[in-house]
């Protein structure tokens, strides 16, 4: 028998039912369709955690006070709630550590915020010119905080676009405005870039002040709530993260370094143990897809042992005129397979459009990668073997007289 | 050239054996029109499908052109069927839902025949059985029982088999209709030389073989030689 007999045989067997095929052929459409979807939103969960967590430096080390804890928990610690660290411990390692770009200490905490009768809450950081460099942040209107501001402990303000919607309304220049932060007036100097990015890591929704007003008029002692430290490259921030810790235990007089009272986290840490959470998630939807994959493939199971049972004495006179076992062992895996390779196909379109109006319209992030396509369509055709090959070769081992008196 | 010694087929039902044939012993020579004939039960079919190779006898030795067909393996079956034999059952002779010619022609398919070649090997077959041209690309569920018959006999013949065996052919056709049938088997074993072999019960279908068998509860009641009715 030749190939093009056997697509010839497929096509009719399929096509004489059509509503049947379709229906197992949807359960396949269904299963990879879903295992599509929900590997590019793990895939695009994923990436934007990345790019929020990349978005707040570059090598960048942050130290807090208090216990030491796994980096992934730091997200939720409660920063700053412990008092241990001071302006000192940033200026030491600025001065005895190389391989520093720049460090900024920052003092930060959430008050209430007016400004002509609007008010909201948010994140108020006093801290240092440096803070830019160390944070990336660039300026769309006015200036940073000036070395200038820092010594005079102005009352002056940089904010965020976020903040300055709340306020003032979008597209409006607040620079020169005034806003009252605690009750206390402050003039607006600058006004950040965008930088996007919900959440954690977030720096629209900030103001800045200097890192003295904050100290004495908010905070109204020497402590700072962290250090954020850049290393010069990505090499250097581990070595630079364990010069800080040193340096600081020593400072501090702490000879067990598991006492110490402060913490370092370094982005590349954070990084990765977001990563690995990720992808746990992304298995994970994977699998809970992959379970209706499988029940697609019972279903392709199902038709075709109907389908032999129905045509058995279809076989029984094939085999009368010659066909032999694997003839017919080909032409109901063929079945099969076609119905696995056509469910694969149209799912794979369809979850990459569902993946692609779920970005386009900004419901979640979801990004469809090659090896996904590959891995359902390798998924889908395996399937396609495995629940075809028992039917096939009960077809084919049917006894032909059996299968000619078969009523 | 067919010749079968002492062959027996034996099922099992529960504790006791059933002879479906017993000791069955006959030649039949090339070019021979048979019929055999016998009331039901009494093994008719059981003898067509071990003579038509689709199924191998308990006991006994049957030689196919000299070859010893019972002990072969279930594809060297498929093969003697491909190459040397023609089947007419009484139902279910069509595939359903696909052209005459794609059911004519399926026995090349398995034969490995080109397909520019199938085409004109399954009309000269379908002209052979007086079937007209404008029937080719009928569906075979569109066909009437006559018609259904003579398609059938056309993919019997398509493979040049030596040896064609029906199982009542007739059986669901009405007298007219049968006789057409009849006369179609005649034609081909008198112009073409074709060995028949046919079963059925009717006496006035059996008239138009050379030969007639009868066997009752699987043995050989009688064999005669009769003037063929033409
Ligand atoms: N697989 C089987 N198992 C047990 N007994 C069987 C089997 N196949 C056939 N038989 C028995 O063998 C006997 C002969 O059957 P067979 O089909 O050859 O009869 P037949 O002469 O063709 O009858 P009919 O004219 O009704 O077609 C019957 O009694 C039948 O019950
Ligand atoms: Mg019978």
């Amino acid at each position: 028998m030749k190939i093009g007999d056997i697509f010839e045989e497929t096509y009719s067997a399929l096509s004489s039912n059509k509503i049947r095929s379709s229906l197992t052929i949807l359960g396949i459409v269904i299963g990879i369709a879903s295992v599509i979807i929900l590997i590019s939103i793990g895939q695009g969960a994923s990436g934007s955690i990345q790019s929020n967590i990349e978005s707040i430096g570059s090598n960048l080390i942050i130290v807090s006070p208090g216990v030491q804890r796994g980096a992934g928990t730091m997200v939720s610690s409660g920063r700053g709630s412990a008092k241990s660290l001071k302006l000192t411990d940033a200026e030491a390692i600025a001065s005895e550590i190389s391989g520093i770009k720049a460090v900024a200490a920052e003092v930060s905490g959430r008050y209430q915020i007016t400004a002509k009768g609007q008010n909201t809450n948010t994140t108020v950081d006093g801290t240092v010119p440096d803070y830019a460099t160390v944070r990336n942040l660039e300026i769309e209107s006015g200036s940073f905080l000036s070395q200038q501001n820092i010594e005079n402990a102005s009352k002056v303000a940089v904010i965020g676009p976020s903040v300055r919607d709340d306020l003032f309304g979008e597209d409006v220049d607040p620079v020169g405005q005034t806003i009252k932060i605690n009750k206390i007036q402050f003039k607006i100097i600058g006004l950040t870039k965008e930088k996007g990015g919900a959440g954690f890591g977030s720096q629209d929704d900030m103001i800045f002040i200097p890192i003295s007003t904050a100290q004495r008029f908010l905070s109204g002692n020497e402590y700072v709530t962290s250090i954020n430290v850049a290393a010069v490259d990505a090499e250097s921030t581990s070595i630079v993260q364990q010069e800080i810790t040193d340096l600081l235990l020593e400072k501090h007089n702490i000879a067990d370094s598991t006492l110490a009272d402060f913490s370092t986290m370094n982005q590349a840490d954070l990084l990765s143990s977001a990563t690995s959470i990720t992808d746990t998630l992304t298995m994970l939807l994977g699998a809970v897809a992959g379970i209706s994959l499988v029940v697609g493939g019972i279903g392709i199971m199902n038709m075709m042992l109907t389908s032999v049972t129905e045509r058995t004495k279809e076989i029984g006179l094939r085999k009368a005129i010659g066909a032999k076992r694997k003839d017919i062992n080909l032409q109901f895996f063929t079945e099969a397979v076609s119905l696995t390779f056509l469910g694969g196909a149209i799912g794979i379109l369809m979850g990459w459009s569902v993946a692609f109006i779920l970005t386009y319209f900004n419901i979640l992030t979801a990004s469809v990668s090659l090896s996904s396509v590959l891995l359902a369509f390798g998924v889908s055709t395996a399937i396609g073997i495995i629940f075809g090959y028992y039917p096939a070769r009960r077809a084919s081992q049917l006894n032909p007289i059996d299968a000619l008196r078969y009523e | 050239m067919i010749e079968s010694k002492n062959i027996s087929k034996i099922y099992k039902t529960g504790e006791t054996d059933f002879f479906a044939l017993k000791n069955i012993s006959f030649k039949i020579e090339d070019g021979e029109f048979v019929a055999i004939m016998g009331p039901s039960g009494s093994g008719k079919s059981t003898l067509m499908h071990i003579l038509g190779a689709l199924d191998t006898p308990s006991e006994g030795k049957y030689f196919l052109d000299g070859q010893d067909v019972s002990t072969l393996s279930d594809d060297e079956l498929a093969d003697i069927r491909k190459s040397k034999i023609g089947f007419v059952f009484q139902v279910f002779n069509l595939l359903p839902r696909a052209t005459v010619l794609r059911n004519v022609m399926l026995p090349l398919v398995y034969a490995g025949v080109e397909k520019e070649t199938r085409k004109k090997v399954a009309e000269k077959a379908m002209f052979a059985v007086g079937l007209e041209e404008d029937h080719f690309y009928h569906l075979s569920n569109q066909l009437s029982g006559g018609q259904t018959q003579r398609v059938a006999i056309a993919r019997a013949l398509v493979n040049e088999p030596s040896l064609i065996l029906a199982d009542e052919p007739t059986g669901n056709l009405d007298t007219k209709t049968g006789e057409i049938v009849i006369q179609t088997f005649q034609k081909l074993n008198l112009e073409q030389g074709k060995t028949i072999i046919l079963i059925t019960h009717e006496q006035e279908v059996a008239q138009y073989a050379k030969r007639i068998i009868h066997i009752r509860d699987g043995q050989i009641i009688d064999d005669k030689k009769t003037e063929m009715k033409k």
